[in-house]
């Protein structure tokens, strides 16, 4: 079975770069300041686990985690 | 106090690595391999100039510094001659301020500028650059710094702010006062301050009586956190801080992609065979060639990877070398307009993130657009001379083109 990935911002160090929104608009949300966070509880859908990984690799202030489960 | 306010001329640099000096001739036409010179030395060099000031050279470095507000104040984000008292009359927040006044004031400016505010100012870029276009597009040149990548973020801005497009010429003059020549010469920048006050004064006291959907409008409705309406003085300071952040910066990022597309037919021909890879080529573009530079000043001693760093110096905030770093980007001094993995800090790292990096990222990614699709053939104009901004922001001043197919 294929591991599931879950994603999540850490809201402390996310600054609304906005990389992951771009990147990855199906598994991130921005508030009314622009800053992320990870849409419902972060549970990757089959078919995006490479747009999680962009996001978190793309993210200037490493806010960004993508867990195995 | 005169000689104070005299401009300086520089000695020209002979020792980089102990002399640097960001306003020398020879680090404003390429400063790329200068910064390869002082990162091979140490992850932080000195220069005595400027009144004393420390270069951070490494990606690791620069980030230290922007995420470490106690040691690094804000207060004095420009690396001059001279240091000028702070008061609220030349404060710009939320750039200029630290924790904890930062968070209130970057807060207020933060939701007009999210992407989804900017979708809605789009169709307006778009209709600017085709404009702009017709403009020129029949001539069969053109200086494309001058007539092209200046106007759209003025003009974009303008329209945010609810003031005439028409005022763009001003607004440009403003600009090169404060941060070309105000940094030898302190009258330019104090007339040019005092004038854009009288400006969007005059624009405040136009909206008293008759409010208007725009920024100027929503900085005024705007309340702080005891529920009071800011004062004149800062919604001034963040009225100038939002025109002069807005528009030298992204005219330089516009300028510097179409240079460099310019003179690489493959890049070129790839955005136009593929133009979903635009935005990625942007990003490229803005690790490759960052426009801003910005400062600290150490108010605390400290170490930053390793080396001391005494209070009373000014720090040169380099995003554009972190951006070149190559332990961070392999193949960092090659723009490869592909590349996933890009974190690049060219609007900053920490509390200080640009405000306007989504409208900047729109702008630049309609302006290519827009020109791709209108002159898919273009090459530097052998004729002519490309020139390049002094100072706090880099880009091209002077960008002669010759357009169509070459004969």
């Amino acid at each position: 079975m294929a591991e599931q990935l879950k994603v999540h911002v850490n809201p402390d160090k996310c600054q609304g770069h906005a990389r992951c929104k771009a990147l990855a608009p199906e598994l991130f949300e921005l508030d009314e300041y622009g800053n992320a966070h990870e849409a419902g509880d972060g549970t990757v859908p089959p078919g995006l686990e490479d747009k999680a990984w962009l996001a978190k690799s793309n993210c200037p202030e490493i806010a960004i985690d993508v867990i195995e489960e | 106090m005169s000689d104070v306010n005299q401009p300086v001329a520089h000695p020209p640099v002979t020792d980089w690595v102990h002399d640097f000096d960001h306003t020398d001739p020879q680090w404003t036409e390429d400063p790329f391999p200068i910064w390869d010179e002082l990162r091979a030395v140490g992850p932080v060099v000195h220069t005595k100039r400027f009144l004393g000031c420390y270069l951070p050279t490494t990606y690791e470095a620069v980030r230290e510094i922007a995420n470490d507000t106690e040691h690094f104040s804000s207060r004095r984000i420009i690396v001059r001659d001279v240091r000028p008292e702070i008061t609220s009359r030349n404060a710009a927040p939320p750039i200029t301020s630290d924790p904890p006044e930062h968070k209130p004031a970057k807060q207020l400016l933060l939701p007009p500028f999210t992407p989804d505010a900017m979708m809605k100012l789009e169709p307006r870029v778009r209709a600017i650059c085709n404009e702009l276009i017709d403009g020129f597009i029949a001539d069969g040149k053109v200086d494309a710094a001058a007539r092209y990548s200046n106007y759209i973020p003025v003009r974009a801005i303008a329209h945010m702010l609810g003031i005439p497009e028409s005022d763009s010429d001003l607004f440009i003059n403003w600009i090169h006062m404060i941060l070309e020549l105000g940094i030898k010469d302190e009258s330019k920048l104090l007339q040019a301050v005092q004038e854009m006050t009288a400006y969007f004064g005059d624009h405040i006291e136009a909206r008293k009586n008759n409010p208007t959907d725009d920024l100027i409008s929503y900085l005024m409705n705007a309340r702080d956190k005891n529920g009071n309406p800011l004062e004149d003085t800062h919604v001034l300071g963040s009225l100038r801080l939002l025109l002069i952040a807005g528009i030298d910066t992204t005219w330089s990022a516009i300028g510097s992609s179409l240079w460099h597309l310019a003179k690489t037919p493959a890049d070129r021909e790839r955005l136009i065979a593929e133009p979903g890879l635009i935005p990625t080529a942007v990003e490229e573009l803005l690790r490759a060639y960052s426009p801003v530079t910005m400062a600290r000043e150490v108010v605390k001693e400290t170490t930053i990877s390793g080396c001391p760093v005494k209070a009373g110096n000014m720090v040169l905030l380099s995003f554009p070398a972190a951006n070149r770093d190559p332990k961070m980007f392999p193949d960092a001094d090659k723009v490869v307009i592909d590349r996933r993995e890009n974190r690049h800090a060219a609007f900053g790292l920490g509390i200080h993130r640009c405000v306007g990096s989504n409208l900047a990222r729109m702008e630049m990614q309609v302006a290519l657009e827009e020109w791709l699709k209108r002159i898919p053939d273009f090459r530097l104009d052998p004729a002519g001379t490309v020139t390049w901004s002094q100072g706090t922001v880099r880009g091209p001043r002077q960008l002669p083109f010759l357009l169509g197919k070459a004969m």
